[in-house]
């Protein structure tokens, strides 16, 4: 479990080019502008490469996925 | 009879308007009332040509079939449904194609009033059926979906899921009460905008050239009022759209969230005409930067996102017509977006300053120019006489 939520920590920083992500996991990423529409669409190419979970792009409402602990329980959710 | 503009239409709103009231506080379900109450609509936008008429039934005809199809093929697990959906959306979105390549060579080509936003709205449902979204969706409300009638003729371009979710919702008259009065507000509003903003920003057209003598300057207001007059009926329309359809307790989405005070092309996309530009992003950029990324087709995620801009906004520019004005704004709203994407992840200049006052106001400032450069494209105030072509 905390292997997935480094990983996936790892993986908003290194999209979003900014490390303030890991700071705060219950952050707003759309919010503070650190995720944006293609930013999220490389998350969910990036969880399907890595993990094997695919997530339609419009299957989660963006409040479904907007902090880094939201992210990580989608993703467990579906593991 | 016009939908929002002709008297007639609000007249026959009125006792389907009094007849939802009446099922909405006895708390009775009102999916099938909607139906006919589109039904009865939809036939008094079309009963005036019988031609279009038919089109438009043949066209939910075969919405239907290519509808349940893909529906059983998923539902068995058909091996070859991946390729036979694809065959099912190239034909539903076929009409729409041929008709706007049609009406540039005759003006009477065959079509209906509403087949660009039908279109969306089908389009939506048979690709969220292959990506395993939709399931259960009955006939009736896939019709009930897209006959569904305030949003008819030019959106908000709304989504099935929700939609289906509110059909199904029982409404207890509390719910159902604040609604209907989110809804009587939303249009008139909507009426406001229309038939106050929307004719003043007319007004304002009509009387600069005859009172401003410098032809720059009368250029610069005419676009202003252009640009103020699009917002005010579009806004006005979606308004009244949206406020309609609560009265019949249906949620239907906003599709402009004050798109002046946007800083920066990406926002107003956010802002204005939201319902068609997160259509897009979710069912063009998306799809088209997921296959790019996952089949490596571009070095780098930064052109992916500027390839996937222009594919979008070229595309949104194709919908609204094939003509020189409607293309050159697609594409110009195509670069701006991926300019304004490249500079937001290389120029460190505006990392360090992005929140800075001043930075803000240039930003919007320059955005706000723009975008009244983009109205000016869109309305032909640029490309049609540059080529001759008139307004």
């Amino acid at each position: 479990m905390n292997d997935l939520k480094s990983q996936i920590i790892d993986l908003v920083v290194d999209i979003s080019g900014d490390d303030d992500a890991a700071e705060d996991l219950d952050m707003d990423l759309f919010e503070e502008d650190i995720l944006d529409s293609m930013a999220a669409i490389e998350l969910l190419v990036a969880i399907k490469d890595n993990f094997g979970v695919s997530i339609a792009p419009t299957e989660l409402e963006r409040d479904q996925m907007n902090t880094v602990n939201k992210i990580i329980a989608r993703v467990s959710e579906r593991i | 009879m016009s939908f929002y503009t002709e008297p007639a239409f609000f007249v026959a709103c009125v006792p389907i308007v009094l007849i939802a009231i009446l099922l909405g506080v006895r708390e009775r379900p009102m999916g099938r009332f909607g139906l006919v109450a589109s039904c009865v609509m939809l036939g008094l936008l079309f009963f005036r040509s019988l031609p279009t008429l038919a089109f438009f039934i043949a066209y939910m005809g075969m919405s239907v079939l290519l509808f349940v199809w893909v529906r059983g093929l998923f539902a068995g697990g058909d091996p070859r449904a991946v390729t036979y959906y694809r065959i099912a959306l190239a034909l539903q979105i076929a009409p729409l194609a041929v008709y706007k390549i049609g009406v540039l060579f005759a003006p009477d080509f065959p079509g209906f009033l509403g087949i660009s936003y039908i279109t969306f709205k089908a389009a939506q449902v048979l690709i969220e059926v292959r990506d395993g979204l939709i399931e259960d969706m009955t006939v009736g409300e896939y019709v009930s979906f897209l006959a569904f009638f305030p949003p008819f003729t030019s959106g908000p371009i709304m989504r099935s899921r929700p939609f289906v979710e509110d059909l199904q919702t029982p409404l207890s008259r509390d719910a159902y009460l604040d609604r209907l009065y989110r809804g009587l507000g939303w249009f008139i509003l909507g009426a406001v905008y229309k038939f106050v903003g929307s004719a003043l920003a007319q007004w304002g057209l009509w009387m600069v050239p005859n009172v401003v003598n410098i032809p720059a300057l009368a250029w610069v207001g005419q676009v202003f009022c252009y640009g103020m007059d699009l917002f005010f009926d579009f806004a006005g329309y979606s308004n009244m759209a949206m406020g309609l359809g609560l009265t019949l307790g249906v949620e239907v989405p906003r599709n402009f969230r004050a798109p002046f005070v946007a800083k920066d092309i990406k926002e107003f996309w956010d802002r204005w005409h939201i319902s068609l530009s997160t259509w897009l992003r979710d069912f063009v950029f998306m799809r088209f930067s997921q296959f790019a990324l996952s089949h490596k087709l571009f070095k780098s995620r930064l052109t992916t996102a500027c390839v996937g801009f222009m594919a979008n906004m070229v595309l949104m520019g194709a919908w609204h017509g094939i003509t020189p004005d409607y293309l050159v704004y697609g594409v110009y709203h195509g670069v701006m977006l991926a300019l304004c994407h490249y500079l937001q992840k290389k120029w460190s200049f505006y990392k360090k300053h992005r929140r800075d006052r001043w930075f803000v106001v240039a930003s919007w400032t320059v955005n706000m120019v723009v975008v009244f450069f983009g109205f000016a494209l869109f309305g032909g105030y640029v490309v049609s006489p540059l080529l001759g072509l008139g307004t």
